[in-house]
């Protein structure tokens, strides 16, 4: 039986003492020797033999980075782990940035080359926040779950609805509305920005002004202030009795379920932050392929 | 003057019936004695419509009268409609008093005043008449009772069952419809159960229409008046002393041996074992040349053996040369051994050879050399070639019939033993259920007998003689190994002996600090956790498996125990009280520097864990979860997981379509998440009662379940941890370019519904977690986890994660 080696759980960038850290550190000084090599017959450009060289290995390196799209899919046969490929393709992403400057000479322009060169950052940067997540979001939703699964609180939330519910059956027809609308028009989840921002979008429906009136408004209900708030207003006015003790129910399973509410929001609002960035990172990489293609095409076609 | 016969047959039941068949179809002169009004009174006594089997199925039925597998009425019918045609004649209510006199001249007087005599007598007269009791104080109570006449007539009481055995199930499943039913099993398994009896048992215990208690075993009955259950019957449970109120006990532990009455007729037993069946020559004669024993009382219980031997025994008085039934397979089995002899020939030299054969009856002797593998040099083994390594988690159990074996132990240094013929091994790991303790090697012209686990654990619980001899080995081996290397068994012996077998439940304290204790604890089985008071809560730092020992220090002159030594699962210890670690020291002075070094190993262990605030919390949480029995098990840092599935996308991708594990579900704490996957247990609970024996451990500890598995979810109901899952194989993934383009089937990584399939002829299966033994890269779930969350860990890496958790940074471990 293979176990875990010597030393386990290590994060990306420690991944074995900085290994694929070094690498790129070696080949950043690989490329400012080959970059600053005297060339009489040019000043540093693409089109020096220097060129040429740093974008060889920029334009090999950008095909190895994709690369870990196929390696990760390759679950019995691929080589080493997935944890090694992924600390490597950070390191040497970082390094490409560097290589592909040499490689430009610090030229830019209105073109295609420079539109490869602007596309290469925006994938390093992106993926600069992948790193930033990877290493920082699944520790903040380790400590939001506490002990427990997305699932345990789900199920939490759908306990504490059916004792709202049960409640609800014997206080007056006002609270029972409150409590139903208030479970009814709760929101989880939703569109891209309302899971990036995990903010509350729920509502309630509730009696219009005045004690006695019998319009109902839909008005915000962000962590449940409005009911909460509208339970203890009752709850003072309330002469004590069944109603009394029903109602401080109420307000306790209410302010249980906002922060239930709220573990699964950031939960959602981590999960989304952990994913989004992918959806940057991936189809640019994409375009940079193709960018990169379309510049070796135009330099050799235009020699 | 009274009637003579060739043949007297004593008891109508298969054995008795089967031989009056055989000496009628022969046209001898004989009779059949039978002490009720009918025949069969067994199985007359069966419940109505009860379903009886035909076991062991690979055996050949050889009898004049038919059987085979059917209900209590129809194989009575059989046997009516068998004995009319036949013409058998009977006496009934015939119960025979005494036999005197040699063979050519019995004299057998009933209990009616009629004598009679016979040439030869066979004695067929079963075991029931003389049922176990449970031997607990208020066992004579008038609630116990010890056969069960009328299942229906019991209606609305609570009812206690007490056995694992075939009757004994059978009871308790008839009775739980109309009454509430506990079982009371001594086990963990039910290793003695036929097949149906199994799968009806466990259906009974899943659906809740049968409430059973593991390894537990009665304590006390008493009587308490003017409540509504007038007995409270007390157990013990593994965890903890348990109250069952109840109405009834039914106690169905099987029957011994009606010794006076086969005494008086001058049968000698081999020992004083109440089990001890009277020793027999391979023709089934006794010490009393021409007094015959057949079926039950020959340690045969089963109906096709009985019938066959009924057959068989007619014949040899005859002088006819017959072979039993299971004779070709034997023979063939046998066939690889360069002796030259017949199969009872060389089976009586095995038994001559090794004491432990010895102490089986010779049927069970027969029943293991079925299950077994003979192995000889010259044959299909090579001399120096590795029966096993150490290191290795197989389980087989070996005996040494002849030549030389070498067994090598790796430790600081390097040391081979030498056994010879006679002797056994492979003890430990059978025992501990831990990885081989050294490496085994064929020698000169050895042979040998490989059985297999499974039978050795069901001869274990049957044979008392051989659980003894095996335990006594092991403690043995056990003291060499972890003390005193260099003393022979000669020198160990006295000390095994007088070291104490212990059991504790899991949570029970084998000792807390502050005690004085006089022993030290063998671990044979199970797990404990170390503890100590550490700013008034209970720290624990270490985990110890089966094979080490706990409690040395107040041997070693400290005055109280300094730590608390709790069993993290059901766990099972040798105690070596002081003056068998006197005896140790006298024979191996040098053994005090050992200890001293282990005890300093283990302190060092326990400050490591404690340098961090919720070390110990986390080992507390990894017992928890039940990792003490653990011996490979799948862990997730939270701190790193991203959450992306791909440890369950892989799993899937690796092993038809269906992932193993489970990310999400299981429990966690302090960031340490142990998710639903297999562990594989020291002692896989899944292996326990699996019809098809499908469910294996390699060499290197993977517990696989093989292609022979027929989908009865036993292993599935067994586990404490539910990884088995029931699955479709999946279908074939298509290739890339078809699914990208025609949309064929699910493609790289994506998931398929394995809970249906379009194939009617397919079988759900038994799946789980192999820890990816058939990929050579290694676990493809920690291979492909991206951030290095997902980790497997061998128990003794805990102390490690501990220590690492504790101190809440997850990049400090080094």
């Amino acid at each position: 039986m293979r176990v875990a080696p010597k030393v386990f759980h290590q994060s990306i960038l420690r991944y074995q003492q900085y290994r694929y850290g070094w690498w790129a550190l070696g080949l950043a000084l690989l490329s400012w020797v080959i970059y600053m090599f005297p060339n009489v017959e040019q000043p540093p450009n693409g089109g020096s033999w220097q060129g040429y060289t740093l974008g060889t290995i920029g334009a090999l390196l950008i095909l190895w980075l994709l690369w870990l799209g196929v390696r990760k899919r390759r679950y019995a046969r691929g080589s080493g782990t997935v944890q090694g490929w992924v600390s490597a393709h950070v390191y040497l992403g970082t390094a490409l940035l560097w290589v592909a400057t040499l490689h430009c000479a610090f030229q830019f322009g209105w073109n295609l080359h420079t539109l490869a060169y602007g596309l290469m950052v925006a994938v390093v940067v992106s993926g600069f926040v992948g790193i930033w997540a990877y290493l920082n979001i699944p520790e903040k939703m380790a400590r939001n779950r506490g002990d427990k699964s997305l699932e345990d609180t789900l199920l939490q939330i759908s306990e504490v609805d059916t004792q709202c519910l049960r409640i609800a059956k014997n206080v007056d027809a006002e609270i029972a509305r409150l409590v139903q609308s208030a479970l009814d028009r709760t929101e989880l989840g939703g569109g891209f920005y309302r899971q990036l921002s995990g903010r509350d979008y729920s509502s309630v429906e509730v009696r219009g002004d005045g004690e006695s009136s019998t319009v109902q408004k839909l008005v915000r209900n962000r962590d449940q202030k409005r009911v909460i708030q509208r339970l203890a207003e009752r709850q003072s006015l309330s002469r004590g009795g069944e109603e009394t003790i029903l109602l401080q129910e109420l307000l306790w399973l209410f302010a249980r379920r906002k922060s239930l509410l709220q573990q699964v929001r950031k939960d959602v609002r981590w999960q989304g932050w952990l994913q989004v960035w992918l959806l940057f990172h991936v189809p640019m990489s994409l375009a940079l392929l193709v960018a990169l293609s379309i510049h070796i095409f135009s330099v050799f076609y235009y020699w | 003057m009274s009637d003579h016969y060739q043949i007297a047959i004593i008891g109508a039941g298969p054995a008795g019936l089967s031989a009056a068949a055989r000496a009628a179809s022969n046209g001898l002169n004989y009779v059949l004695l039978e002490a009720s009004p009918a025949i069969a009174k067994t199985i007359q006594d069966y419940q109505k419509g009860k379903h009886v089997m035909a076991e062991p199925s690979v055996l050949p039925l050889r009898s004049d009268l038919q059987f085979a597998v059917g209900t209590r009425e129809q194989i009575l019918n059989f046997w009516t409609t068998g004995i009319d045609a036949l013409n058998v004649k009977i006496q009934y209510d015939a119960e025979v008093k005494s036999i005197q006199g040699e063979k050519g001249a019995f004299a057998i007087s009933l209990a009616n005043g009629a004598n009679l005599s016979a040439d030869n007598i066979v004695l067929g007269i079963g075991l029931q008449g003389n049922p176990r009791t449970l031997g607990v104080p208020g066992e004579n109570a008038d609630c116990v009772q010890y056969t069960l006449p009328d299942a229906a007539a019991l209606k609305g009481e609570t009812i206690v069952v007490v056995g694992a055995g075939d009757a004994a199930i059978e009871n308790a499943v008839s009775l739980a419809g109309q009454n509430k039913v506990y079982l009371i099993n001594r086990r963990d398994e039910f290793a003695r159960a036929k097949e149906g009896n199994l799968k009806l048992i466990l259906d009974a215990i899943e659906d809740g229409s049968i409430n059973c208690y593991y390894s537990s075993s009665p304590l006390k009955i008493e009587k308490r008046e003017g409540s509504d259950k007038p007995f409270f019957f007390t157990l013990k449970t593994r965890d903890g002393e348990a109250v069952v109120p109840c109405h009834r006990i039914i106690a169905r532990l099987g029957a011994i041996p009606p010794r006076n009455f086969v005494e008086s007729c001058g049968i000698q037993f081999p020992n004083e074992n109440m089990n001890a069946v009277p020793e027999l020559s391979p023709k089934y004669e006794s010490n009393i040349p021409g007094i015959y024993v057949v079926g039950a009382l020959a340690g045969c219980p089963l109906i096709k053996q009985a019938m066959n031997q009924g057959y068989e025994v007619v014949e040899h008085i005859l002088g006819n040369p017959v072979k039993p039934a299971d004779h070709p397979l034997l023979e063939k089995r046998m066939a690889v051994l360069p002796f030259g002899l017949d199969v009872d020939e060389t089976l009586e030299m095995f038994r001559s050879r090794i004491p432990m054969f010895r102490a089986l009856t010779a049927l069970q002797f027969r029943e293991l050399m079925l299950d077994s593998k003979v192995l000889a040099v010259g044959a299909n083994l090579k001399e120096g070639e590795t029966l096993f390594q150490q290191g290795d988690y197989t389980n087989s159990f070996y005996t040494i019939v002849d030549g030389l074996v070498a067994l090598e132990i790796t430790g600081d240094e390097r040391k081979t033993i030498t056994m010879k013929g006679g002797q056994f091994f492979g003890e430990m790991s059978l025992l501990s259920g831990q990885r081989r303790t050294g490496t085994v090697r064929a020698g000169k012209d050895c042979v040998i007998v490989e059985t297999p686990r499974r039978t050795m654990v069901k001869l274990l619980n049957s044979n008392e003689q051989v659980r003894r001899g095996l335990d006594e080995v092991f403690i043995m081996r056990s003291l060499q190994a972890n003390f005193v290397p260099g003393l022979s068994f000669d020198q160990l012996a006295p000390i095994a002996r007088r070291c104490e077998f212990q059991s504790f439940s899991k949570g029970e304290h084998l000792y807390q600090e502050g005690d004085t204790g006089s022993q030290m604890y063998l671990i044979r089985s199970g797990s404990v956790v170390m503890s100590r008071t550490s700013d008034g809560g209970e720290l624990i730092f270490s985990q110890i498996p089966s094979g080490q020992y706990v409690g040395e220090g107040v041997l070693m002159g400290v005055p109280q125990r300094m730590d608390t030594a709790q069993a993290a699962v059901f766990t099972e210890t040798i105690a070596i009280d002081r003056d068998s670690f006197r005896a140790l020291l006298k024979l191996a002075p040098d053994l005090v520097p050992v200890i001293q070094d282990r005890t300093k190993d283990r302190l060092v262990e326990g400050v490591s864990i404690e340098s961090g605030p919720k070390g110990g919390e986390v080992m507390s949480f990894l017992m928890d979860q039940g990792l003490g029995e653990s011996t490979d098990v799948l862990v997730i840092h939270e701190d790193l997981c991203v959450g992306c599935d791909n440890c369950e996308v892989a799993c899937a991708e690796t092993h038809q379509g269906v992932s193993r594990l489970d990310r999400t579900a299981g429990a966690s704490f302090a960031s340490v998440h142990v998710p639903i996957a297999c562990r594989h247990c020291e002692f896989p609970h899944c292996m326990k009662e699996c019809p098809p024996d499908a469910i294996h451990r390699s060499a290197t500890g993977e517990v696989y379940i093989n292609d022979s598995c027929i989908g009865c979810e036993n292993c599935v109901r067994n586990c404490p941890y539910d990884v088995i899952k029931m699955a479709y194989p999946a279908p074939k993934k298509p290739s890339l370019f078809s699914w990208l383009f025609f949309g064929a089937g699910s493609g790289p990584g994506q998931h398929h519904d394995s809970s249906h399939s379009d194939d009617t002829a397919a079988l759900k299966k038994a799946v789980k977690c192999d820890a990816c033994m058939n990929v050579p890269k290694g676990p493809a779930c920690v291979r492909a986890c991206p951030t290095g969350a997902a980790v497997r860990l061998e128990p003794k890496r805990f102390a490690d994660l501990a220590s690492q958790s504790s101190g809440g940074n997850h990049e400090s471990c080094t």
